[in-house]
């Protein structure tokens, strides 16, 4: 018996291998969110099913292919793990369970900057959320950061730069950001737009339409686009004349939800036209880098997030509603369940509430829910 | 309610608390009461998916301090 690390699995996912995932967790935990690759079969049955030996499921684990036991948080795998390895059976577990899988990031580099630079996405495999590190001559700007600081410290460090801005496109309800934090050790500016920060408790440097930052001695123009509709301070940004970073306004294979600050009427119309008048104004030849991928499909061959918005305006359903009562019907009605603990973690965004890791980790359990298709 | 037993597994993380609860049970006649202590979060959804997977009744449940508490009727 082994350990399987959530950046192994991640790897799998990318490199479309095969596995088999006997999920030991509850049935409603397991509809849920469960780890999605494209070669990857299921198999749930609950581990408190198991405790009187794991004989009778034996005949349902293939031999010819790798098996991976995943529970909550490793326990219950382990000793599901340990149980087929008694009864002569070659499987791993997943270390940290699904508490490590939510967390994991993976770097991929998506393309270069024209004076040599290079623009990085985090991929946040188990959860679907994207981040992004702007890289050029020894400074580093970050966009959407997670609560896994440490990743972009290591990640600055070993790439030699220094993190000099940090952006959030806005007020996150389905993750708690790291950006504050990352500004507080760094000592870098947090930007915020100003619409979605009525309510912070901290200081912050207002982010706000036609803003434009550079990083490294040449010019990489970070320029701010006001795109509201997810939120009512959602902003876009251009970056290096070449990439938009989308926030969850726009989706690879869906839009932004207008409903989780509660006011899905309000913000209807902001959405459609951050849609489709100003991100219809931009060049075809963008390549729009969002906040969060919903399916395993919408991952490329490298295991990046990405397309040409000329392409999304062609094949993205939520851009290509003509009838505005229509769109309205979409984004207000049979909308997806709200992720989970979404409130509170807006208020920990905010600064209003301060729970310990152990409950952030809770407050983040099970995919992000931020796209409406 | 009468109470035959009481179980505690405060401190013990997944699957223990589960563990500890069917070997608790296996002790007590049909129709009698086990209670459950335990800080195991996950042991709230867990144990109410046993209970039905085994037959026993979970009478109630209760939050108390971080401390979870149940009540579990033998089948």
């Amino acid at each position: 018996m082994k350990a399987m690390t959530s950046k192994e699995v991640t790897k799998k996912i990318f490199n479309k291998e095969p596995l088999f995932i006997l999920d030991v967790r509850n049935d409603t935990d397991f509809q849920d969110w469960k780890i999605e690759g494209e070669n990857f079969e299921h198999l749930n049955i609950p581990y408190f099913d198991l405790l009187d030996g794991v004989e009778e499921i034996l005949d349902q684990l293939p031999t010819d292919k790798e098996v991976l036991v995943v529970c909550a948080k490793e326990g219950s795998s382990v000793m599901i793990a340990e149980m087929l390895d008694e009864a002569g059976r070659d499987v791993s577990y997943l270390e940290g369970g699904m508490k490590a899988w939510s967390e994991h990031l993976e770097p991929v580099k998506v393309g270069e900057l024209k004076d040599g630079g290079s623009l990085y996405q985090f991929v946040r495999i188990g959860k679907g959320c994207l981040s992004y590190a702007v890289v050029s001559n020894g400074e580093a700007a970050l966009i959407d950061a997670t609560r896994m600081t440490d990743v972009y410290l290591d990640f600055a460090k070993e790439q030699g730069v220094e993190i000099k801005h940090v952006f959030d496109t806005h007020l996150h309800a389905d993750h708690i950001s790291g950006g504050r934090k990352i500004a507080e050790a760094t000592g870098a500016t947090y930007w915020l737009p100003p619409k979605d920060a009525d309510e912070v408790s901290f200081q912050y440097q207002p982010l706000e339409d036609g803003n434009v930052v550079k990083i490294g001695k040449t010019s990489i123009d970070i320029n701010a686009l006001y795109t509201p509709g997810h939120t009512i301070g959602s902003t876009s940004f251009v970056v290096d004349g070449k990439y938009l970073l989308s926030g969850d306004i726009l989706f690879i294979d869906s839009i932004g939800r207008p409903d989780l600050a509660g006011k899905a009427e309000d913000w209807v119309a902001d959405l459609r036209d951050s849609l489709y008048n100003r991100y219809k104004q931009l060049s075809d030849d963008l390549l729009v880098l969002p906040a969060h991928f919903m399916i395993i499909d919408e991952l490329n061959e490298n295991g990046s997030v990405s397309e040409k918005l000329g392409t999304l305006f062609a094949k993205n359903h939520g851009l290509n509603i003509e009838d505005e009562a229509e769109f309205r019907r979409l984004v207000t009605e049979n909308l997806p369940p709200q992720p989970n603990a979404y409130q509170e973690i807006r208020e920990t965004n905010m600064g209003k509430i301060s729970p310990d890791i152990e409950n952030q980790r809770e407050m983040e359990i099970g995919p992000n829910r931020c796209a409406v298709r | 309610m009468i109470v035959a037993k009481v179980l505690d597994a405060k401190g013990l993380a997944c699957p223990m608390p589960i563990v500890k609860t069917k070997k608790a049970i296996t002790d007590l006649q049909s129709g009698e009461v086990l209670e459950i202590h335990t800080t195991d979060k996950g042991a709230v959804k867990d144990l109410a998916a046993w209970a039905q997977s085994t037959g026993n009744e979970l009478l109630k449940h209760e939050e108390e301090n971080g401390v979870f508490m149940f009540w579990m009727k033998k089948a």
